[in-house]
């Protein structure tokens, strides 16, 4: 329904702006929107820029194929020294999130393996009403067009997901004083 | 006929240039151009208002500019005057709840609509205010600079052109040199404006800026994708303001404001009030909405909002 109303919209649009050539970009967006979207993986619904990975460490399988999977809750003394759990950390332990056997995937509680690129999903299970706004572009950030292509940020980029409050910022510098400007 | 009609045929009787061409006639040549002055400064000169330029003037009034900013800047520069898309009314929304006042959507816009670095102009403006007061003007702090924010305690309230339904600013112009689009936004006639500043006065949010001096706006800090009525160069004497990033936004492919993009907390949201499936819809019919200065009837397109 919203992609008709799109289309129909662009089509407005088109009419309006009919002394303008039609822009090769926009008869694409036209075509692609046009494809029915149940067919359209995840992916393609929320753009997202990669994961806000530290360089190099992933593919987590790199090390961890190597490396017979623990279970057991405890201090990390390794390897992932700086990860302190500081969400809900009582309930829950790394392999709550983390896949047990494939470290290149999150786990949801239904034991649907995903990739680090639909981590919202993740979030979504238990943060239904951040999860919803998130996709209608109010919770959180979405940049591109707002008549056209979207891409969306992952929590991830916003929240440490494993210490998710979100970290005070630095300020830009105030405005000039009225009595200082020359 | 609504008052903005009969307001509009008002300004087509009562055309600058007519009154210009009397004056000179009048009086002589005192106020023009001297005899000897290159022939676009005359062009400039006798110029009509945005409104009434035929389809070839436009054309030739943005081709004189681009030439002219071009040279002074020592880069390529596009003046646009994209028109407003039927069927779109913007409309823009800021998450209260979320804004921790870092100022980077200030920075970000004077970047993307070529304000004048120094002297100073910033079209956003972001107060501090109490918790526990509200917006309660009074103890409003412009100048605040811990080192992190948001501080205990606190809540900031970006403040830019409310863009409003009812503007004050645009009524009280005597040359008609700022007025509302199609699309809703407030925009100015740089070539039109005399400076009289009566707009400032009007605003209630502070939204009009006025060019006292020759904008401080280095070359290598020059967006160059502007609009007419928007970001490129301003002479000195005029009054500017926020437009909604007019060069992004009524583009086929219209970009979110540069605020909207820059803001870290996604505090800020942009759209189309006449899509029922815009963000600015959701927030509306889903979020607990505020608007500043309600009782003054500005009927602004700009929303505070709370989404927790
Ligand atoms: C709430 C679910 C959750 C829990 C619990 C969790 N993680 Fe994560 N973790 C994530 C997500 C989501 C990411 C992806 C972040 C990103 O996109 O960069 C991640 C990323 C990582 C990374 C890559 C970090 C980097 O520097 O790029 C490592 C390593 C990691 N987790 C290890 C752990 C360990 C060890 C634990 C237990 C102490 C743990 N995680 C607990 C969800 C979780
Ligand atoms: C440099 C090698 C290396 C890389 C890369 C690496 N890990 Fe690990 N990881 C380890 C080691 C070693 C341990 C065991 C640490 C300990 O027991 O003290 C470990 C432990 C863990 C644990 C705790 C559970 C367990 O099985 O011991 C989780 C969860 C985890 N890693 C997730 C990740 C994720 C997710 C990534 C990729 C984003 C990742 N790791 C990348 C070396 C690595
Ligand atoms: C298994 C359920 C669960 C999952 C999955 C989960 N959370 Fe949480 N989250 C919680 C609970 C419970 C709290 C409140 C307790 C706390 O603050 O530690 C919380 C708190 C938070 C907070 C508020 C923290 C604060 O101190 O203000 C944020 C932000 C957050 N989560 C983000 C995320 C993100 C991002 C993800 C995905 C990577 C995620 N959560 C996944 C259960 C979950
Ligand atoms: C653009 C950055 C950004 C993104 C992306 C983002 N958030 Fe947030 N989120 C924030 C900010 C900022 C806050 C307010 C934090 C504060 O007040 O301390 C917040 C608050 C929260 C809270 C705390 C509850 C509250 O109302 O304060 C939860 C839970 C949360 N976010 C979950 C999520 C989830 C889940 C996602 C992804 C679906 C997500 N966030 C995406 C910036 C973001």
């Amino acid at each position: 329904m919203r992609n008709l109303r799109c289309s129909c919209l662009f089509l407005l649009a088109g009419i309006a702006l009919h002394f303008l050539p039609a822009t090769p970009a926009l008869a694409g967006l036209r075509a692609e929107e046009s494809k029915p979207r149940k067919e359209e993986a995840a992916s393609l619904q929320f753009p997202v820029p990669p994961p806000p990975f530290t360089p190099g460490i992933f593919p987590c399988s790199e090390c961890h194929k190597e490396i017979k999977p623990n279970t057991a809750r405890r201090v990390l003394k390794d390897e992932h020294t700086g990860i302190v759990l500081n969400h809900a950390q009582g309930q829950r332990w790394c392999l709550d999130c983390h896949d047990t056997a494939n470290r290149d995937k999150l786990r949801l509680v239904s034991g649907e393996k995903i990739s680090f690129s639909e981590s919202y999903r993740l979030c979504g299970q238990c943060h239904g009403d951040k999860f919803r706004d998130w996709k209608v572009g109010v919770h959180g950030q979405r940049s591109g067009e707002w008549n056209g292509k979207k891409s969306y940020l992952l929590c991830a980029h916003c929240h440490n997901p494993h210490d998710p409050r979100f970290k005070p910022l630095s300020p830009m510098p105030p405005p000039v004083r009225p009595e200082d400007v020359r | 006929m609504s008052d903005k009609e009969a307001r509009d045929k008002r300004i087509l009787r009562l055309s600058r240039r007519k009154a210009l061409k009397g004056l000179a006639a009048g009086i002589g040549a005192l106020a023009l151009p001297a005899k000897d002055s290159p022939a676009s400064v005359w062009e400039a000169f006798f110029q009509k208002n945005f409104r009434e330029l035929g389809k070839e003037d436009l054309q030739k009034v943005l081709a004189r500019l681009e030439k002219e900013y071009s040279a002074q800047f020592g880069k390529a520069v596009k003046v646009k005057a994209t028109p407003p898309v039927e069927g779109v009314l913007f409309g823009y929304a800021l998450d209260l709840s979320r804004c921790i006042g870092c100022r980077r959507c200030v920075y970000g816009c004077v970047r993307e609509n070529n304000q004048s670095r120094d002297p100073q102009i910033h079209w956003i403006r972001v107060l501090q205010l109490n918790k526990e007061k509200g917006v309660y003007l009074e103890e409003a702090e412009h100048y605040y600079n811990p080192a992190k924010v948001p501080e205990p305690g606190r809540f900031y309230m970006p403040v830019q052109c409310h863009q409003c339904k009812n503007p004050p600013c645009t009524k009280v112009c005597p040359v008609q040199a700022t007025w509302t689009e199609k699309d809703g936004i407030v925009v100015v006639d740089y070539n039109w404006c005399i400076g009289c500043r009566y707009c400032m006065a009007a605003c209630p949010y502070g939204a009009r800026h006025f060019n006292w001096k020759k904008a401080g706006l280095p070359a290598a800090d020059l967006n160059t994708d502007t609009h007419y009525l928007g970001n490129r160069p301003r002479p000195v004497g005029v009054v500017e303001k926020c437009t909604f990033c007019i060069q992004r936004v009524r583009e086929p492919s219209g970009r979110y404001t540069a605020c909207v993009e820059v803001c870290p907390v996604g505090a800020r949201k942009f759209g189309n009030l006449l899509d029922p499936d815009s963000e600015i819809r959701y927030i509306i019919e889903n979020k607990r909405v505020f608007i500043f200065k309600e009782d003054l009837n500005t009927q602004p397109k700009f929303y505070y909002f709370y989404a927790t």
